[in-house]
């Protein structure tokens, strides 16, 4: 490679690290307890349990399990039913004061067998919360997401253009020399070089996923956009109903329409995920892929009748597979701790890369590399006791 | 695999790291195809580069080549 072109590798993987690490860093620290939320919610007790029984136990009617939910805030617009995939016994309700807003909302966790309420849990506060808003927009909403995605793009730059500079400084190292007894400079480089290798694709794929991720308020108002407007076409100038169907006959319509999936989340009328004329019944496959990629049924709000489903377009598609990529929750808890511990080798190449540039301000990267190409001076140096 | 002046060749230099994330690369896909046997291969898969990243970097002797 020119020394030129090398130097404007260098010259990018400077700027899109320097300009990204310290969100970087915060995004791996407040990542790492996030990996284990489910976990720390069982321990701290804030995770709601369902009470053991019977696994023959049927089912309570989903119309009695809302009205219990209603019931608390009569006053106020269910919008989402929804559940962990593990956890079928327990439905989370979410009730707003309308049908889109995301403030103050009220979530009501209710028993799918007995339909009673088993309480309140709150989302948005605590350590937890915290870490997540944190790490998913800095408590800035979207522009928040944004911003964070246009760091992770950095972030992706930074790795393609560390593989680059990678080989210039490895001509005469065998793959994870670490000089330990040379400088500190050299063993913060060496450490930079190889965790940077071994992580190389996990930070990779974790980052890009991460990218997508702060893109999904985008792609759903754009699918909504392109395919919802299309499925309730019919309903376009008819008024909202004001009175609804059954929510259980609903359900048995949609699970009809999809025998071989389960139930996955429930949207309302007037909420993001359905329109005011519908239920938008959300299917999820069994395998840990295809329990990600949803597949919405429009059950008619009035009559419990099927008026639409349709299969996931790419981008949205590409928006759930890339989830769990980015979360590590698909594979037990051996993935969970193996993601954690790339996740700390990653928070080692951030703090490594970020000390070389402090202390070398005076000789930047550009002239580093250029060197390492030419004649490997820092090897020699190494070779030669000194 | 050293060529002139004991420099290695691009293939030499990038022979490991690939090797990591070929594994990588697999480790992450074959848990999403599937529970039981598909995790484990994840797993084993997934923790070459944790192994790999903590045995080079924290071990004390330096192997000259």
């Amino acid at each position: 490679m020119s020394v030129k072109s090398l130097r404007n590798w260098a010259w990018v993987h400077k700027w899109s690290s320097l300009v990204s690490t310290l969100f970087m860093l915060l995004l791996c620290i407040t990542g790492l307890p996030l990996i284990f939320h489910h976990e720390i919610g069982h321990l701290t007790g804030t995770e709601v349990e369902a009470p053991e029984m019977p696994a023959s136990t049927p089912y309570a009617s989903m119309d009695d399990v809302l009205a219990s939910a209603h019931a608390l805030y009569p006053s106020r617009h269910v919008q989402f039913f929804f559940r962990d995939p593990d956890e079928t016994n327990l439905w989370m309700v979410s009730l707003g004061e309308t049908p889109t807003s995301e403030k103050n909302n009220k979530v009501v966790a209710v028993d799918a067998r007995t339909a009673k309420v088993l309480a309140q849990p709150k989302f948005d506060e605590g350590f937890m919360y915290v870490m997540f808003k944190l790490h998913v927009d800095l408590f800035a909403g979207l522009p928040g997401k944004l911003f964070l995605g246009a760091m992770g793009i950095l972030l992706v730059t930074a790795i393609v253009s560390g593989v680059v500079l990678y080989a210039p400084f490895m001509r005469k190292l065998e793959f994870g020399t670490v000089r330990r007894d040379r400088s500190p400079r050299l063993k913060w480089l060496d450490l930079h070089n190889l965790l940077g290798a071994v992580t190389l694709l996990w930070a990779f794929a974790v980052g890009l996923t991460g990218v997508i991720n702060t893109w999904a308020d985008l792609v759903i108002k754009f699918w909504q956009y392109d395919q919802m407007t299309q499925m309730t076409a019919p309903y376009k100038n008819l008024p909202p109903p004001k009175k609804f169907g059954s929510l259980e006959q609903s359900v048995r319509t949609a699970q009809a329409r999809e025998p071989a999936m389960r139930l996955g989340f429930i949207a309302f009328p007037g909420t993001v995920f359905s329109s005011p004329h519908h239920y938008g019944v959300f299917m999820r496959g069994t395998e840990p892929l295809t329990a990600r990629l949803f597949k919405p049924v429009l059950i008619d709000a009035q009559t419990a009748q099927l008026t639409d489903s349709r299969e996931l377009p790419w981008y949205v598609t590409a928006l759930l597979v890339s989830q769990p990529l980015h979360f590590g929750d698909y594979g037990g808890m051996p993935l969970k701790i193996l993601w954690a511990l790339l996740d700390i080798i990653t928070i080692i190449v951030l703090w490594s890369g970020l000390v070389l540039w402090w202390r070398k301000r005076k000789q930047p990267l550009e002239a580093m590399a250029a060197e390492a190409n030419i004649n490997d001076v820092t090897t020699a140096a190494a070779r030669k006791p000194a | 695999m050293n060529g002139v002046n004991g420099q290695r060749s691009l293939a030499h230099i990038f022979r490991w790291p690939m090797v990591l994330a070929v594994a990588t690369l697999i480790g992450l896909l074959s848990a999403l195809i599937g529970d039981g046997l598909w995790d484990g291969i994840s797993w084993a898969l997934l923790v070459l580069p944790v192994v790999t990243g903590f045995y080079l970097g924290w071990r004390r002797t330096i192997e000259e080549t």
